[in-house]
This record gives C-alpha cells, sequence and structure tokens, in this order.
C-alpha cells in the first residue's frame, strides 16, 4: 500500500506538471501564430513598399544595388539579419534586381500575386509577391522557413528552461507542504507508537482535526473494549485464584490431619476427606475453565448441525456418574429435534452446568429432567429438579460469581450460574431460573429464539 | 479454649474442626455470619477464626459491626484474599491476625495461641502455677524437670483453670469448654478428668469449692 504522502506527492506533482506542460503548449502554439503573423504581414509590407518604389520610377530597374538592404527589427550581427530577401522580375522572365544575400534563383514559381511557399536552392521560403501589370514588373520578397522556426524554438527553448528549473524547486515545496500538513497524522501515530501494551487510556483529548477525528474515536472505542476485555480477564483470574484458595486449604488442612491422626479413624477419615475435595476442586477447575472458553468465544463459526435432544442426550451421559453418586436419576424428554447450527459448545457448556447445579441441589432418589418445548417463535431447553431451591437473596445473587447458594447441601460455587449466563448472553439466548409450579424444586430454562443464530426451526 | 470459626467451605470447615480440636482448642463450627451473630451472643469463645467470603455477607463488615459493639473477643481473619492491602484492611477493621489461604494448621494454633496470650495479659507462652508450667503448643507440663503429660481434655480443662488462676469455674463452665456442641457430654465426666489430673499433680493442686465449681490452689509461700 502506497504511504498517503507519496500517493500524495505524485499526485500534486503530477497536476502541477500538467499545468505547466499545457500552459507550455497553449504559449508556444499561440507564440507561433503570433510571430507567423507579424512576419507574414512584413513580407507583404516590404513586397509593397519595393513595388511603390518600382512604380513610381524612383528606382531604376536592373539597378539591383540600389535597393536597400531589408528592413530589419534586429541588428546587423544578429542571428536573425538579413533575413529577408527581394527580387524584381520582369513580366517576361528576366530578373531586373534583387537585394544582397537574396538568392539568384527565382523565389517562387506561383504565378498569381499573394503568400506561397517554395522550395529555393534546397530551403523552404514564404514568399510574398505583388505584380505591377503597369511597370511590368513582379516583386518577390520572402524569408527562410528555417528561420522562423529557429524562432519558434527558441521561445520555447525560453519557456522551457526555467520550468525545468522551477519544477524540482516547486516539487520540493510540495513535499514540505505535504509534511506539515501531515504533522497531525504523525502525531497521532508517534503517540499510539510509544504506548506500552498495558497503557489502556484513551487518547488524549486534545482536538484532532476533523479528518482523523473519527480514526480517534474508533481507536478509543477499540481501546476502551480491550480495556475491558483486559479487565475482565484480571478479575478473572483473580477469581479464580480466590475461588481455588479455598478448597486448596481445606485440602490442605485434610492432608495434616491424616498426616498426624493420632488414630486409624481420624486418618481414613481425613483421607476420605481428601479424595472427595479433590474430586470437588477438579470440577471447580472444570468450570472455570469452562468460564474462560465461554468468555473467549466470540464470532460463531457454521457447525454441521446437530439435533438439540442430541446435544442434551450427550451432556447427560457425561453426567452420568455424578448423578449415580448422588442418587439422582437424570432424563432426558421427548422432542428437541430443533437442528442446533452454531455456539454448539457455549450451549452444552450451559447445559451441563445447569445439569450440574441440578444434581447438586436434588435430594437422595429425586429426578433431574432435561425438557424440550417448540413453539414457533423460539425452542425452550428447560432443566427441572426436586432440590431445596433458591432464597429469595439467592435469586438476586446468583448471578454474582462471589456468591453461592446458601442451601443446605448445595456443593460447589455459584461459578455455574454465572457461565450459564455468560454462555447464554454470547449465544443470544435467554435465561430464566423459575421456581417450580408443582412443589419444591426449580426449574432452569434456556430459550434459543427462532431466527437467532443458536437455532433454525426452519431447517 | 473454645474457638468459634465461621467458614461456610465444608472441606474447610471439617479440616478446622478436626485439626484445632487435635492442637488443643475446642472449635466450634459455623457457615453463616447470622449463625456466627447467634454463636457469639449465646457462648463464651476465647476467639474467633473468621472468613471474609461468606454467603450472607462480608466477614470484615461483621468484624466492625463486632468491634463497634465493643466485642473484646480476638479475631483471626481466615481468606484467600491475602494481598497486602486486604491483610492492612483486615487488621485495620479490627481483626487481632490475619492468615491466608491455604496456611499450615501449626501456623494457625500458634497464632491463635498467641492472640489468646495476648488476650490474658502474658507474654511467656508457658503457664506457669505452683511450680507447674503448661506448655500449650504441645499440650504437656513440666515440674521440677520432669515432663507431665495430659490428654486432651485434661489439658483443656487444666488450661482453663490456670488461665484465670484465682478464679473459680463451675463444672458447667468447664463441660462448655471441654466438649463442643456436636459432643455427647458424659455424666461425671469433669469429676473424672479433675480426679486424673489431681493424680498427676497431686490432690491439692485443684480444690472444689462446694457449689461453685473448681480453683487452683493458692501458689505455695504467698499465703
Amino acid at each position: 500500500m502506497i504511504s498517503i504522502r507519496a500517493r500524495l506527492f505524485l499526485i500534486l506533482t503530477a497536476a502541477t506538471g500538467a499545468i505547466w506542460l499545457s500552459a507550455f503548449l497553449w504559449i508556444q502554439h499561440s507564440t507561433r501564430v503570433e510571430v507567423e503573423r507579424v512576419l507574414d504581414a512584413r513580407l507583404a509590407e516590404a513586397a509593397r513598399m519595393v513595388a511603390s518604389l518600382v512604380a513610381e520610377h524612383r528606382i531604376e530597374p536592373g539597378a539591383a544595388s540600389a535597393i536597400p538592404a531589408a528592413p530589419s527589427v534586429f541588428s546587423a550581427d544578429h542571428d536573425y539579419a538579413r533575413q529577408i530577401s527581394c527580387q524584381i522580375w520582369q513580366f517576361d522572365g528576366a530578373l531586373l534586381g534583387r537585394s544582397r544575400g537574396a538568392p539568384v534563383a527565382k523565389l517562387t514559381e506561383a504565378a498569381g500575386e499573394g503568400f506561397s511557399e517554395s522550395m529555393v536552392e534546397g530551403e523552404p521560403w514564404r514568399v510574398y509577391t505583388v505584380a505591377d501589370p503597369a511597370a511590368g514588373v513582379r516583386v518577390m520578397v520572402g524569408d527562410r522557413l528555417t528561420v522562423r522556426q529557429r524562432l519558434a524554438r527558441d521561445v520555447r527553448t525560453g519557456l522551457v528552461l526555467p520550468a525545468l528549473l522551477v519544477l524540482p524547486a516547486l516539487a520540493g515545496l510540495i513535499w514540505l507542504a505535504l509534511a506539515r500538513g501531515l504533522a497531525p497524522l504523525d502525531r497521532f501515530t508517534a503517540g499510539l507508537e510509544a504506548r506500552g501494551p498495558a497503557e489502556l487510556t484513551p487518547l488524549a483529548a486534545t482536538p484532532a482535526p476533523r479528518e482523523i477525528a473519527p480514526l480517534a474515536e474508533a481507536v478509543n472505542g477499540l481501546i476502551g473494549r480491550v480495556a475491558a476485555a483486559r479487565r475482565a480477564e484480571r478479575d478473572f483470574i483473580a477469581y479464580a485464584a480466590h475461588e481455588l484458595k479455598t478448597p486448596l486449604a481445606g485440602l490442605k488442612a485434610q492432608a495434616q490431619i491424616a498426616a498426624r491422626a493420632p488414630d486409624a479413624a481420624t486418618r481414613d477419615r481425613a483421607l476420605a476427606r481428601l479424595e472427595g475435595g479433590v474430586s470437588r476442586t477438579d470440577r471447580l477447575v472444570t468450570q472455570l475453565l469452562d468460564l474462560a472458553r465461554v468468555e473467549a468465544e466470540d464470532a460463531p463459526r457454521p457447525e454441521p448441525p446437530a439435533p438439540l435432544n442430541r446435544l442434551a442426550r450427550e451432556v447427560a451421559q457425561d453426567l452420568d456418574h455424578l448423578a449415580r453418586a448422588r442418587d439422582v436419576r437424570l432424563r432426558v424428554g421427548a422432542g428437541g429435534g430443533t437442528p442446533v447450527r452454531e455456539h454448539q459448545l457455549l450451549l452444552q457448556t450451559a447445559l451441563r452446568n445447569l445439569v450440574e447445579n441440578a444434581i447438586q441441589a436434588s435430594p437422595a432418589g429425586a429426578v433431574v429432567e432435561i425438557g424440550f418445548v417448540e413453539t414457533g417463535r423460539e425452542t425452550r431447553v428447560e432443566v427441572s429438579d426436586r432440590g431445596a431451591g433458591f432464597s429469595e437473596s439467592d435469586a438476586g445473587q446468583g448471578e454474582g460469581r462471589f456468591r453461592r447458594g446458601s442451601g443446605a447441601g448445595y456443593v460447589g460455587s455459584g461459578l455455574g450460574l454465572s457461565i450459564v449466563r455468560t454462555a447464554a448472553g454470547r449465544m443470544g439466548a435467554g435465561f430464566v431460573l423459575a421456581r417450580r409450579a408443582d412443589g419444591p424444586g426449580t426449574v432452569a430454562s434456556l430459550s434459543l429464539p427462532a431466527g437467532a443464530p443458536g437455532a433454525d426451526p426452519s431447517a | 479454649m473454645r474457638i468459634l470459626i465461621v467458614e461456610d467451605d465444608e472441606l474447610l470447615q471439617d479440616g478446622l474442626a478436626v485439626g484445632l480440636r487435635l492442637a488443643g482448642f475446642v472449635p466450634e463450627v459455623v457457615g453463616t455470619l447470622a449463625d456466627a451473630g447467634q454463636a457469639l451472643s449465646s457462648g463464651a469463645f476465647d476467639a474467633v477464626v473468621l472468613d471474609v467470603m461468606l454467603p450472607d455477607g462480608s466477614g470484615l463488615d461483621f468484624l466492625r459491626g463486632l468491634r463497634t459493639r465493643g466485642a473484646r473477643t480476638p479475631v483471626l481473619v481466615l481468606t484467600a484474599l491475602d494481598g497486602l492491602g486486604d491483610r492492612i484492611a483486615g487488621l485495620d477493621t479490627g481483626a487481632d491476625d490475619y492468615l491466608g489461604k491455604p496456611f499450615e494448621l501449626d501456623e494457625l494454633a500458634a497464632r491463635l495461641r498467641a492472640i489468646l496470650r495476648r488476650g490474658d495479659g502474658r507474654a511467656r507462652a508457658e503457664l506457669v502455677w505452683n511450680g507447674l508450667a503448661l506448655d500449650p503448643a504441645r499440650m504437656v507440663g513440666s515440674r521440677g524437670g520432669a515432663e507431665v503429660a495430659f490428654s486432651r481434655k485434661e489439658f483443656v480443662i487444666l488450661h482453663a483453670l490456670m488461665q484465670h488462676p484465682t478464679a473459680i469455674l463451675s463444672r458447667a463452665a468447664l463441660e462448655e469448654r471441654v466438649y463442643g456442641w456436636q459432643e455427647e457430654v458424659e455424666s461425671n465426666a469433669v469429676e473424672v478428668h479433675v480426679h486424673k489430673l489431681r493424680a498427676k499433680l497431686g490432690a491439692g493442686f485443684i480444690e472444689t469449692v462446694r457449689g461453685a465449681g473448681y480453683r487452683l490452689a493458692a501458689e505455695e509461700g504467698a499465703g
């Protein structure tokens, strides 16, 4: 990509050059026309002057030496001296006289009066002829075309030379003007280049020129988004570290108890607790990774469509061991044939967390059900459990990552709901947590609206 | 030494309770600030181990409220937020000590002993009375160069008596110290342990104050 500076320089230089060239061509043309006109007029005037002298017998034809030197506007030693030649011919073809330096050959064979062009002694001439029938003479005055051409060339040279000198200077001036004109852009660039990777403050509020202002705004917008993403990342890391430290402290305490237990019963109990704690911490790490993945995914990639119920069944299979361990049954309902084309991973992550929460909240022997509701407008996945549900205060706090459910038996952090909410946001899906209408328990529903990127019921 | 543990993580709750009991403390565990408030108003605790992030609020806010109401119970804040700023904020809020997660049980026990000692106005780690030096860190006593070993419950009773040597402690108060809420109190248990202590330390070391409870005998030579 050619730089703006080079592009402007080329355009300005070319435009200036073109203007100069056309001016030059125009001046050259008009100069030539004018020179022709003036010289022609002079030829005609000189011919008529000589003819009148002959007619009034002021000079004797034949005394050629008496004819004055051709009138010239130029001094004698100039290139253009002796430019005009004159011949006086009798009608019968005898040369009565000629000016000094005039060729001996007839200047023109043209019979009539007026202008004509001819070749004399190998040179092109322009001749004006005046015939005087009364005196029986024909007066011819002519000049060499080469001289005319030299005149035109000299004028042309006079124009081109200064142009050749001025054009480089002009180019230099254009370059300097561009540098000055583009200075705000340079400052803008330098300001951006001087930034460190962590420097995510908006660009200085000094008013940018109108042309750069939209660019500065766009850059500030990007900086804002990057800063927000970094903040979220930092928050996430701090949160993850914090969330992991508590179970780690528990594990460490249990390990120390196992090491110094005074009796076998205490030791065995601590070891059993250790094992349970490790699998719980493992689940927590999985959730943290889920959250990181859910937050990282943005642009939907088209995937081979998979029916919603198959995705749900996969999740149920993955969590079967957890359900068994807690003596909870998992049931996937009928329907759910809607193909999911995008964000399958997000959908499964959200579902897994909902089902996991439901299993954790359920009493032994209960059933956790994954159901599907398909209307023309949307497709809903509902995860219902028979747990104690959430308290009023949990309902508001459930989404905050730093909160946990306080219900008895609700093991695990409040991460699950946070993951579901983030994933739903990324999918453009709705998420509602509601109490069961028919007794204790919770219904968590994810709604993928028809036409949303998540689902496409028309296919 | 009754310790109230305010921690919502099940695994850590259990670890703290078992670990501190092994170290000679009598811990009680609650999971929320509401329960903690109730426990503190209904029972005497020598110290509180307090988590910061609890389901029903911030432990530091709870601590501030506690100090505003004039409660002097030593509080050790135990939390995953162990940045310098967090530690300073915790101590300035009224915490007596601050320990980041994860931690060593031994260190937690030592810090608890230290804040208890300072609370009692002592600087020496051992409790000394009538020629007996009781080492709370090792739960052993020494007398005339000979080491005297105690069971956990004997240690708890002896420690309670030696903390305030001239005070009379009722049987109920001693029972509360020896047994947490979770433990079944055996009848005559306190008498049994006092009897065993007298066998180890001499019959006159602990006096029975009829109708009131127990106290240590006055120091020999002090009158």
